[in-house]
């Protein structure tokens, strides 16, 4: 909205400004002196993004393409993709790393659904149950899992989960030992530590929906079932989507679990994630430049997964 | 305590209370609060429990409910192997820090984009939200690589504190909270402060901030719970023993100690953060929810 200050109007000085127009624009020098003002107040944490994240960003990308070597770096081409792709872990780590993602959206993404829709079903014990999702959420993740590796996952009896199968009459399992486990466990852990955000995201969401929507719905005669399907999911859908995208980016930085629960790479490199092999090349191996060029990749995936989104959320609308 | 009781949810009340309704709704809510409590409460005893058993017990099969023997010395040894005093303490520090940054660096920088309005302010604003796209670990080589030397600078920031308040300041998402919530505050009281002859800084300080409590309650929660919950970063800016954080602490030490030690120590690493949560658990619910997504 432009104010033009009409010729002729006299301003008495200290008469208050027109609501909704902000502080009045009349000389250049005015102009200048509010926008330093105003650059001043944002000075302090641009300077942060500056350092430690948009600058960042391009010397990423920049090291992705060169060689430091004893002080000398030079450019070098494609060289760190080359050989970071011919690192034997590179696949395993893609595979691991999608396989949790997709796990992850499977278990990490319907259940707190579910659990929300339910808990907004009910009048009593509200706020309870409300703390007690949320409460893992609080936790050091360090804390968390250290209590699944040594006490949950332990592959003797001893452990809670393989004492749980057994007392129910269920094959125990070896746990972070065994490769074919080594995901499922992870997801669990990784589950429980973090659903609570999401259950309080779709909660939220969930109250916002209109109780005529689901009368309407009733009155046409659509069962529970129904009304989930052409009320609730289509009135929350834009969180649901907006969260799928969330999870998506969370669950490939995968990397304190297995870290942990699996000292790293896991049995026959059944836990190594992308975000692992970052940390091994850049911190271990002396590779910050090939580090670099699996960030650059890992970066391009989520674009791409990104893109694919947004296509589909256009073709839906 | 329904505080919501009038809206109407997925089913209507008057199916609740009938009979049958009556009958699913008491024994559902039975099964979940009794599930809940044994999946989410439930680990958390086993954790603080199992601290107290003895490594012996640990590995009995079946495992035991109650330590049979309790070794309180566990927690004992937990505090004094692990220095967890020092190790608190450097956590405490590092958040308290990073609650002052963000407070003062992001409530300056959301008050300008929200009321003041600079040039380019929509650009910056962009620019800012662009970062919520690019995960922390795309980024985690170049930050080192910058960390230790500044650009310009050349100044080295490992085990320096603000190797891990300033990255934080670089948050897009408190910002974008705190500019909403300033959004919300009707310009007429901005005009009306600007002709009584109050700076901007007066205005920030004397109308604005009093009106903006629970989100900087909020932003606050969110900046210690980060900087508790973090463990990559600290880990490679914080090398030496005397700065890390508790959780890198336990790591560093996980190897060489007995396991129930550990737990111990994990348990007394999470006692802060979850007092935290108790006690302030209103207002992180409420900052979860407006900060996400209504309107």
């Amino acid at each position: 909205m432009a104010i033009t200050t009409v010729p002729g109007t006299t301003r008495k000085p200290g008469r208050p400004t027109p609501p909704h127009t902000g502080p009045q624009r009349t000389s250049l020098g005015r102009k200048v002196r509010d926008n330093l003002t105003g650059h001043a107040f944002l000075i302090g944490a641009v300077l942060c993004f500056v350092v430690f994240s948009w600058y960042p960003m391009i010397r990423g990308i920049v090291m992705s393409f060169q060689r430091t070597r004893r002080g000398e770096t030079t450019w070098v081409g494609w060289d760190n993709y080359s050989r970071i792709i011919a690192d034997p872990s590179f696949w395993p780590a893609w595979q691991n790393t999608l396989y949790f993602t997709v796990l992850a959206l499977a278990l990490g993404y319907a259940v707190p659904f579910f659990v929300a829709i339910l808990l907004n079903e009910f009048r009593h014990a509200k706020g309870y149950l409300r703390i007690l999702v949320y409460l893992p959420v609080m936790l050091p993740p360090a804390s968390a899992l250290y209590l699944f590796k040594f006490y949950a996952y332990d592959p003797s009896e001893a452990g809670l989960f393989n004492a749980i199968l057994k007392a129910l009459h269920l094959p125990t399992s070896q746990w972070m030992q065994s490769p074919e486990m080594t995901m499922p466990a992870m997801v669990i852990a990784s589950t429980w530590m973090n659903m609570g955000g999401a259950v309080l995201i779709y909660l939220a969401s969930l109250q916002n929906i209109p109780g005529e929507l689901y009368e309407a719905a009733e009155l046409d005669g659509a069962g529970i079932w129904k009304r989930i399907r052409h009320v609730t999911i289509p009135q929350t859908r834009l969180i649901l989507a907006l969260l799928a995208m969330i999870q998506i980016v969370a669950t490939m930085q995968l990397f304190i679990e297995p870290l942990i629960l699996a000292n790293g790479a896991g049995a026959e490199d059944s836990a190594t994630s992308v975000a692992y092999l970052i940390y091994q090349h850049g911190f271990f191996q002396n590779d910050l430049n090939g580090a670099a060029a699996l960030g650059v990749i890992m970066l391009v995936v989520l674009a791409g997964f990104s893109a694919a989104y947004l296509r589909l959320s256009a073709k839906q609308d | 305590m329904a505080q919501d009781s009038g809206t109407r949810t997925l089913i209507s009340h008057a199916q609740l209370r009938r009979g049958r309704g009556r009958f699913i709704y008491w024994a559902l809510l039975t099964v979940v609060v009794v599930g809940f409590t044994l999946v989410f409460l439930g680990p958390l005893y086993w954790m603080v429990t199992g601290a107290l058993k003895s490594g012996q017990e640990i590995a009995q099969t079946p495992p035991s409910l109650f330590p049979k023997d309790p070794q309180p010395q566990n927690y004992v040894d937990a505090w004094n192997n692990l220095d967890l005093a020092k190790l608190l303490f450097n956590t405490f520090y590092y958040a308290a820090g990073a609650v002052v940054f963000q407070l003062v660096l992001d409530t300056a920088a959301a008050y300008s984009l929200s009321k003041l309005r600079p040039m380019f302010g929509n650009v910056i604003l962009a620019l800012m939200l662009a970062t919520l796209m690019i995960p922390a670990m795309v980024l985690i080589v170049p930050q080192y690589v910058t960390v230790i030397d500044l650009p310009i600078l050349h100044i080295n920031l490992l085990d320096s504190p603000f190797a891990i308040w300033l990255p934080l300041v670089a948050n897009a998402f408190n910002i974008f909270l705190l500019k909403r919530f300033f959004d919300s505050i009707p310009e007429e009281l901005m005009s009306a402060a600007l002709v009584d002859g109050a700076t901007p800084l007066r205005t920030l300080w004397s109308i604005i901030l009093p009106m903006s409590r629970p989100i900087l309650g909020v932003v606050s929660i969110f900046a210690v719970t980060a900087v508790w919950k973090d463990f990559l970063w600290p880990k490679l800016v914080m090398p030496s023993p005397e700065t890390r954080t508790v959780s890198v602490g336990i790591y560093a030490f996980a190897g060489g100690t007995p396991m129930n030690v550990v737990i111990a120590a994990s348990v007394i690493a999470a006692i802060p953060t979850v007092i935290v949560f108790l006690i302030f658990q209103r207002n992180i619910m409420s900052g979860l929810t407006t900060g996400s997504l209504k309107g």
